[in-house]
């Protein structure tokens, strides 16, 4: 009896020892997992990025810019080359529009003649500046926060826009509140 | 032939499997479900088997890189031999396999086969389901084009409006905070290995419980299940009515999967693997993602919500409609199995099969995307121009340049996004057409920006113009001559 008692000691020791092996392996697992969210892996996202010299951007007019993804690397291909809209409302100020739809995310295209954007997925439709005109998306086009130094046309743009409450939301907030540089 | 009896025995006395082989391939099945109606189940895991060879074989070319994977896929189509075929067997599987899983899945709710005791085989099929749609959402990604990109972007979009944690479960299913080479990465990860690795085990319990619980018996109007005595009714069943599944019910299994493999292998041959479309490159705009047609119609319920009841219906319908199909056997674990007593589960078989047809046929034609560039090709008729004055062509002209044409639709091309205007001027006067251009309104956008005075009343002049020949215009009835 005494001997089976032991047995079943060991078993509950070795699989105590198990669980503590498990639990001290399951850190870096679980934080190797969570690397997309935590900061260390995405360093540097927010950073500016060029999209060229500010007389790309004719006054009145709205254009397609593209820049390259802040943390891009070589796996990434062409999907690291993102567009966006640039409207240089009158030379002096800005609106930098993500191609992203706010619906559900597709390319929103531009059309002068009609100064709407159209979305090809669902049908939304914005104004120039980029308010929401018709369709199914519940909010204006998403805008990046920019800055122009030394001639150049600066914006945060490293994370996808989301109609979710994600950072670039607060971005907009912020932006709209404050006037343009 | 007597060495292969040899090596079988000497093989047996160590593996002692062929026992238990046996008792498994003749175990008694009740008489009528040796049926051309159960034979779906099978067929389930022989495309489930096609997929995992094809699979393993398009593996073998495929590079799971962002910058790469578009690359690979072409030369599957056009330089490996019989790459293209192999693809198509892969796509055409995935079809196949959807809607034979759905069929199984609608053949065993309307014979009541989820009833007690084989609550657990239901809840394990409808895990079965989500991951078999699980496979088809992640493997359309890894056909990385323009489509798996911007499908991609939607994921995500319908990911980020989960509360609270909408921000992180966007990082998580990108790899990142933006669409990039390790979105493709996790998700041919999740594709070949997670779930694939889940559907094998999950499968094994499935087919492990139609041994043990048995197979649903032919489903008779008055045999009505109860928790008291079905064991032993359905045991008298197998045992005095019974046939060994080996060959009674294997055969017909044998050639409808048979029957099943040859559509695939003809839907290949005669129409080919599925793209890959253009080159995922985000900065290629002139784009329209459809997603493939098992989720058309989750892509047109997107385009006809309300704006507002969007979120909560992608939110709380899906978890409404798996605790319903989870509960569904604990609800109604008991009496009658057969179809013609059960009126509401052949009506939600017909509602829901109504449903999604009609939202996939419509997403067939989208009548809800503008027409993006029908400004340019669809022209305005002759016979709509003809003897109209100077300031009506204006305005024709007007109408083409400011792309009303994506929107609506003249002499039946153009967009079908608002309505068509071959008739507007018996709906709406002068006035109406002058503040709908410039105010907008339902679901046009406001033009007052972007025409000019002179441009308005060339429009409306025009579209005034629009109604059938011998039908009046509209007129505003408190403007007009009083009548005694």
């Amino acid at each position: 009896m005494s001997d089976l008692t032991r047995r079943q000691m060991s078993l509950r020791i070795a699989l105590l020892f198990n669980g503590f092996v498990g639990a001290f392996l399951a850190i870096p697992v679980v934080r190797y997992l969570l690397s997309p969210v935590t900061r260390g892996g995405n360093k540097g996202y927010d950073r500016w990025i060029s999209l060229g010299g500010v007389d790309q951007f004719p006054a009145g007019q709205t254009r397609l810019a593209t820049y390259r993804n802040p943390i891009a690397n070589a796996s990434d291909g062409e999907t690291a080359e993102i567009p966006c809209w640039v409207r240089n409302i009158d030379g002096t100020k800005f609106q930098v529009f993500a191609i992203n739809c706010a619906h559900l995310g597709c390319p929103v295209r531009w059309f002068p003649q009609s100064r709407l954007f159209m979305c090809p997925c669902h049908g939304g439709a914005y104004y120039e500046d980029g308010a929401r005109a018709s369709g199914p998306p519940e909010r204006g086009l998403f805008q990046y926060p920019f800055q122009v130094l030394n001639g150049k046309l600066q914006i945060q743009a490293g994370e996808l826009p989301t109609p979710g409450p994600s950072a670039a939301n607060k971005d907009l907030i912020n932006i709209r509140q404050t006037p343009c540089a | 032939m007597r060495l292969i009896r040899t090596a079988a025995k000497w093989l047996d006395d160590r593996l002692q499997l062929g026992a238990p082989i046996r008792s498994t391939m003749e175990h008694p099945i009740p008489r009528d479900t040796a049926s051309w109606f159960y034979v779906f189940g099978s067929a389930a895991i022989t495309v489930f088997a096609l997929q995992v060879i094809t699979g393993i074989l398009l593996a073998m070319i495929y590079v799971p890189s962002a910058s790469e994977a578009w690359n690979s896929l072409q030369i599957l189509n056009h330089q490996i031999s019989l790459g293209w075929f192999i693809r198509a067997l892969h796509g055409w599987g995935c079809n196949f396999m959807l809607a034979i899983v759905l069929v199984h899945m609608v053949q065993v709710f309307l014979f009541g086969a989820y009833k007690f005791p084989r609550e657990l085989t239901w809840i394990i099929g409808i895990f079965l389901l989500l991951m078999t749609l699980g496979m088809a959402f992640t493997g359309q990604v890894l056909r990385f084009d323009q489509d798996a990109y911007w499908g991609l972007g939607i994921g995500a979009s319908i990911s980020s409006r989960v509360p609270i944690v909408g921000p992180v479960l966007v990082k998580l299913l990108l790899g990142g905070p933006i669409i990039a080479g390790a979105t493709l990465s996790r998700f041919f990860a999740f594709h070949v290995f997670v779930i694939p690795g889940l559907l094998i085990a999950l499968v094994g319990l499935h087919v492990l419980l139609v041994l043990k619980v048995g197979v649903n018996e032919w489903p008779m109007p008055g045999r009505l299940v109860r928790r008291s005595d079905y064991v032993e009714k359905y045991h008298t069943l197998t045992h005095t009515d019974g046939v060994p599944f080996v060959p009674y019910g294997v055969w017909k299994d044998a050639v409808f999967s048979g029957l099943i493999l040859l559509a695939i292998a003809a839907c290949a041959l005669y129409f080919g693997p599925f793209g890959p479309s253009g080159q995922p490159d985000p900065r290629v705009i002139q784009t329209a993602p459809r997603p493939d047609y098992f989720f058309l119609w989750l892509y047109a319920l997107l385009s006809l919500l309300p704006p507002q009841l969007e979120t909560p219906a992608l939110l709380i319908g899906p978890a409404i409609a798996l605790i319903v199909l989870l509960g569904l056997p604990f609800v109604s674990g008991e009496g009658e199995k057969h179809w013609r007593r059960r009126p509401i589960a052949v009506l939600t078989i017909v509602l829901i099969a109504v449903s999604l047809g009609t939202f996939n046929s419509m997403a067939d034609h989208a009548p809800w995307s503008p027409v993006m560039d029908a400004s340019t090709f669809a022209a305005i008729s002759s016979k709509l121009l003809s003897g109209r004055t100077p300031l009506q062509i204006q305005g024709a002209l007007v109408f083409q340049e400011k792309q009303c044409h994506n929107c609506h639709a003249l002499g039946g091309t153009g967009g079908q996004r608002g309505p068509a205007l071959d008739a507007v001027a018996v709906r709406l006067t002068g006035d109406q057409l002058v503040r709908q251009v410039l105010q907008g309104g339902g679901n046009m956008p406001a033009y007052g920006k972007n025409l000019n005075p002179a441009e308005t009343t060339a429009l409306v002049s025009f579209l005034q113009t629009l109604h059938p020949a011998g039908s009046a215009e509209a007129n505003n009835a408190s403007q007009g001559p009083v009548q005694p």
